[in-house]
């Protein structure tokens, strides 16, 4: 479903990514760990174009994403992302944020768009704050109701960047329930996260990201137990 | 010193048509301003160096030389070149126009600048296109922070408007110029008008006072 060959990424002078190739089958959940500054965010900024490419290849399905021919947009239609910050739109309900794109983009009429937000609210348990402002909720309602304005427009890929990262401890459940809902679902999702706890109950694969590499990739069981490289163990001895 | 009410109240009929102009060019040129200051600064953002240049060049120009200058080259230079007659009215409110539009522009871009990128990106994720996520996203959000510096630029326009009086525009300070001249007065005329400028401007902030509040709890 995506096929990375050889992707290599630099800002000016510093090379963050310096060659990564692997590829995600549908419906896998693939969760990325690896310490800060490895980086699994400017990977995965690099699936939906948030990056520019400066080396190598990613296609999603057939769309080749570092082919400036190619329309961005319609990628991004099919690509979710959920970002650390929520980044909900401050000046607009949690309705309006989720029906926003599927109106303006999708071109869905406002009824159909209102009747499939109510929907994803209740998926994600929050309909009752439908006419709340983001201000009003707490970080793990936001994200919540970001998944939902990312589901909105019906990605076949969902992107998590740190989803977590940014709420208190006890919010990180209820974030973490309504991917494991979306992975039991079938839903193609790539994971960057310090929730190894996750990673090891939901996630198909694990790979292990350091200094702009893909140093070992491995099922979650295996990786955890009995990681191969040193500096995947010394990582792992710290976290766990 | 005596304060000689009845040359005021003598030139009172002039001093209201005055007001009226005063107001009616400052509101055109503020309305003409913020949609050509929105434009420019707009344009000012673009990434493309070569595109962007055009708009930087009016920014520096406008900002960077004097109002009373670039007054006297559009009423003797720009308004008889395209309706071929001198109209200290039309000059006032082009000069003014012109001139707000740069700082107006600069608002605008630092407005846009204020707002986090992650929103843009958040907009971009979902396919929307650059302009669907500037109006939809990040416009509305930058007009909300723009109101106090745009209020600010709002009211020097109305002090600035005066300037119009040098190209005849029967403003506020054409008609007080003209009664100190004719009773030999200075008091009376200039403490006159600067009462009329202070009441238009105490308005003015009054309201966007209001505005902004609203805008507070929207």
């Amino acid at each position: 479903m995506i096929k990375v060959k050889n992707l290599k990424k630099s800002f000016g002078k510093n090379e963050v990514l310096k060659d990564i190739s692997l590829e995600i089958k549908p419906k896998e959940v693939v969760v990325v760990i690896g310490p800060s500054g490895s980086g699994k965010s400017t990977f995965l900024r690099c699936i939906n174009l948030l990056e520019e490419i400066t080396d190598g290849h990613i296609y999603v399905e057939d769309f080749d994403v570092a082919d400036p021919k190619n329309n961005i947009n319609s990628l991004r239609m099919e690509v979710g992302m959920v970002f650390q910050q929520f980044n909900l739109f401050p000046h607009m309900t949690v309705l309006d944020n989720i029906m926003l794109a599927p109106t303006k983009v999708r071109k869905l009429s406002k009824e159909n768009a209102k009747e499939k937000g109510l929907e994803l609210l209740r998926k994600v348990g929050l309909e009752e704050k439908q006419n709340a402002y983001p201000d009003s909720l707490s970080g793990g309602q936001k994200q919540r109701v970001a998944i939902a304005r990312a589901l909105a427009m019906q990605p076949k890929i969902m992107l998590f960047d740190e989803p977590t990262s940014a709420l208190d401890p006890e919010m990180v459940g209820e974030v973490l329930e309504v991917m494991k809902q979306l992975a039991n679902e079938g839903m193609t999702m790539i994971v960057v996260t310090h929730e190894m706890g996750f990673a090891r109950e939901v996630g198909d694969r694990v790979i292990f990201m350091d200094e702009g590499y893909v140093v070992e990739e491995n099922v979650p069981k295996e990786l955890f137990e009995n990681p191969h490289h040193e500096r995947t163990k010394s990582f792992l001895s710290k976290v766990l | 010193m005596d304060f000689d009410f009845s040359k005021i109240i003598s030139y009172a009929p002039f001093l209201l048509e005055g007001t009226i102009l005063t107001i009616a060019i400052s509101i055109g040129s503020i309305l003409i301003g913020v949609i050509l200051g929105l434009f420019i600064g707009l344009g000012n953002m673009m990434r493309n160096k070569l595109l962007s240049f055009p708009f930087l060049a009016y920014i520096t120009f406008f900002r960077g030389t004097p109002l009373y200058v670039q007054l006297l080259l559009i009423h003797f230079g720009f308004v008889p070149l395209i309706i071929n007659e001198t109209n200290g009215i039309v000059a006032a409110v082009v000069a003014l126009s012109l001139n707000s539009a740069a700082y107006i522009a600069e608002i605008f871009r630092g407005g846009i600048q204020s707002i986090d990128k992650g929103q843009m990106e958040a907009a971009r994720s979902l396919g929307m296109s650059h302009i669907q996520a500037m109006r939809h996203v990040i416009l509305p959000q930058a007009v909300k922070r723009v109101i106090p510096p745009l209020g600010n630029e709002f009211i020097i326009l109305v002090k600035e408007s005066s300037l119009a009086a040098i190209v005849t525009a029967p403003e506020i300070m054409y008609h007080t110029r003209n009664m100190s001249s004719q009773y030999a007065i200075v008091w009376e005329p200039y403490l006159t008008a600067a009462l009329i400028y202070l009441i238009i401007t105490l308005f003015l902030s009054f309201i966007l006072h209001r505005v902004e509040r609203r805008l507070d709890t929207a």
